[in-house]
């Protein structure tokens, strides 16, 4: 391994990449650019109310406002008193309006309390919308057991108290940065080497290169510094982002460096077994997006893998990206630095397998 | 080889030129016989022997977003030597186009280029593999000008082309290779006079004076498209036939005389290696 020969190598290899607006797009600013969409989109969904249309029929009795006074208070949902228009009913109104959740108090609510009867609400729901029916549900049916409870003299024996996983309350968008940090680790290096390994195969580029005294470990070594100075700059950028654009609670912690030289040395290494087993850069292509978007996907890196049914889960527990992602949660966001070891130690190993394998197929010389 | 001369390795497309090239530069293995370059096996030694040597292969290609300053400055930091980006740019006349891109330049640009790459480590011996193919005939001179400009170094040149003028002019001594064997060596004027037919006067006139020539002055004739062939085994053949021409009466628009040249000589040895292949496949599949 020669110095100064990588060193030459990486200066125009990076001269290359820099010049080529696609790839700085893919790798610096289409990630920033997924954070400011999913950002934007979610940006309220760990604290927001799902919105409860009610239709009081009891007309503003003391009993009827202080129930839904409890139930905005849940800060489950978001009480907004409607009339529906003559002639529809709550229903009718909910379906014209394309809401999901409806609450009718009905006439009588007030005596019904008073006189201990027993009174019906009805609830409207949507089956497509089952995250916002079951929140729903809950809020109501808290707020009625409570009631019931006032109502028959009881004192409450059971409570709890709620926390946020982690020390901190954690929005989507700081589970959304360390996904896509993974994302970007993911995606720069396997598409440009899947690219690389098979379009300079066909345009004799790594012949040319073979004429010089240039080794492919030396080669791979100027490819891999640069990808991962790469992955270091877009993780300080999406961190950068993340923190001053959205808030986020994310900064940057030294458990997030192993990830962030093992991943690319990873993924450089997928994409070139990927390039050159390959025979033309159309089947390259083929075989690299077919690696590539189930792991993008399926990785956790937009959603949290716990989150996905026991089979997906199963499915993403063998994708690579899927520990880093888990790692760089563990460390950026939870501080668990035996979780971020186990991760790292799994990462190394398939970074170390696939670069024997990459090492092992990728050759310049017409062998 | 031998030291300090231009060795140009002809055949038609699918001869096994590039072949024999890959195998010379150290980047093919060769499937059987024995190679050596610079008194190495290039496929053992190959790294030490790429420092030694220059090369331009077959459809040179380079990284698009280089321009030929920094390819040059990138090959002198592979070789380790100092970078002589500016001098080398002035030899091969591409000094106005040190900054642009190479993905802007021109094919003969792009050739001029790879000449310069091929210079960058003072190399000994160079290969250069089809290195005017597609160039128009001003970038084919400014070649043609370098490689001159190499001979007079005292490096040697192995130059593949099927350009044959481009043959004639530059070699020392010529390789012809058909289907992977080499079917005649030497240098230009050996080959023409070993397998060119001798030099023939060329009359356009009357036909019928063929028959006649070839019985009263025992030439040999060939009657070719309306023309007459005579061969000129002596100097003063030419003069005889002129003479009885004029005393026979036969009509003749002009005379002119003419020699094989290395195209003649090469389609004739080339197409004469694939017929006797064909015999033989022929044969065999009789057998």
């Amino acid at each position: 391994m020669n110095g100064p020969r990588v060193l030459s190598y990486f200066v125009a290899f990076a001269k290359g990449y820099l010049r080529n607006p696609l790839g700085l797009f893919f790798s610096l600013i289409f990630p920033v650019i997924l954070i400011l969409i999913f950002g934007a989109v979610f940006a309220n969904s760990g604290s927001s109310a799902v919105p409860l249309y009610v239709e009081n029929l009891d007309h503003n009795s003391p009993g009827s406002v202080a129930f839904l006074q409890a139930l905005d208070h849940t800060g489950a949902v978001q009480v907004n008193v409607v009339i529906p228009p003559a002639g529809t009913n709550l229903s009718s109104y909910l379906a014209s309006n394309g809401e999901s959740a409806g609450l009718l108090i009905p006439a009588g609510f007030q005596a019904a309390l008073t006189n201990k009867t027993h009174v019906t609400l009805q609830l409207f729901t949507n089956p497509s919308a089952a995250s916002q029916a079951g929140i729903v549900i809950g809020a109501v049916q808290g707020v009625e057991s409570a009631v019931n409870l006032q109502e028959a003299g009881g004192s409450t024996i059971v409570t709890s108290t709620y926390f946020n996983v982690g020390s901190q309350i954690y929005t989507y968008i700081d589970y959304l940065i360390p996904g896509l940090i993974g994302f970007s680790i993911l995606t720069s290096p396997m598409f440009s080497m899947v690219n690389i390994s098979s379009t300079w195969k066909r345009d004799k580029l790594f012949r040319q290169l073979s004429l010089t005294p240039l080794t492919r470990a030396e080669w791979l070594t100027a490819a891999l510094i640069w990808y991962v100075l790469l992955a270091l700059v877009s993780a300080f950028v999406m961190i950068g982002v993340g923190r001053f654009v959205f808030g986020a609670h994310v900064s940057v912690v030294l458990w997030m460096f192993p990830f962030l030289l093992a991943g690319p040395v990873l993924f450089v290494s997928l994409g070139l077994v990927a390039g050159s087993a390959s025979k033309t850069p159309e089947s390259a292509a083929v075989v690299g997006n077919v690696i590539l978007f189930p792991m993008m996907f399926l990785s956790g890196t937009f959603f949290p893998v716990s989150g996905f049914s026991p089979p997906l889960q199963n499915v993403a527990h063998v994708l690579p990206l899927y520990y880093v992602i888990d790692g760089l949660n563990a460390g950026i966001l939870f501080g668990n630095g035996a979780g971020a070891l186990r991760d790292f130690i799994v990462t190394a190993v398939i970074a170390l397998v696939f670069f024997i394998a990459a090492i092992r197929l990728f050759s310049w010389r017409e062998d | 080889m031998q030291p300090g001369e231009v060795f140009a390795f002809l055949g038609p497309n699918g001869a096994g030129k590039t072949t024999t090239v890959e195998i010379l530069e150290g980047i093919r293995p060769r499937t059987s016989g024995e190679v050596r370059v610079l008194g190495t096996d290039p496929w053992v030694m190959g790294r030490d022997l790429q420092r030694r040597i220059g090369v331009i292969p077959q459809d040179f290609h380079f990284f698009p977003k280089l321009s030929p300053r920094e390819a040059l400055n990138l090959y002198a930091g592979l070789f380790g030597v100092r970078s002589r980006a500016a001098e080398l740019l002035d030899r091969v006349e591409l000094a106005d186009k040190a900054d642009a891109l190479y993905d802007t330049l021109s094919g003969g640009q792009r050739q001029k280029l790879g000449l310069a790459l091929a210079l960058v480590n003072d190399p000994e011996l160079c290969f250069l593999d089809e290195p005017t193919t597609g160039l128009d005939p001003r970038a084919r001179r400014a070649i043609w000008s370098v490689i001159r400009g190499l001979k007079k170094e005292g490096r040697t040149v192995f130059l593949t082309t099927h350009y044959l003028e481009e043959a004639q002019l530059l070699a020392d001594r010529i390789a012809i290779i058909n289907l992977g064997h080499i079917i005649a060596t030497g240098t230009p004027t050996e080959i023409i006079r070993q397998y060119g037919r001798p030099e023939r006067l060329h009359i356009v006139g009357d036909v019928a004076l063929a028959e006649p020539l070839r019985q009263q002055l025992n030439l040999g004739v060939e009657v070719e498209n309306g023309a007459i062939d005579v061969e000129l085994r002596a100097k003063g053949d030419a003069l005889r036939v002129l003479r009885w021409i004029d005393t026979s009466g036969f009509a003749y628009q002009s005379f002119s005389t003419a020699q094989d040249t290395l195209e003649d000589v090469f389609l004739r040895l080339v197409g004469a290696s694939e017929h006797s292949s064909l015999d033989k496949s022929t044969e065999g599949e009789e057998a």
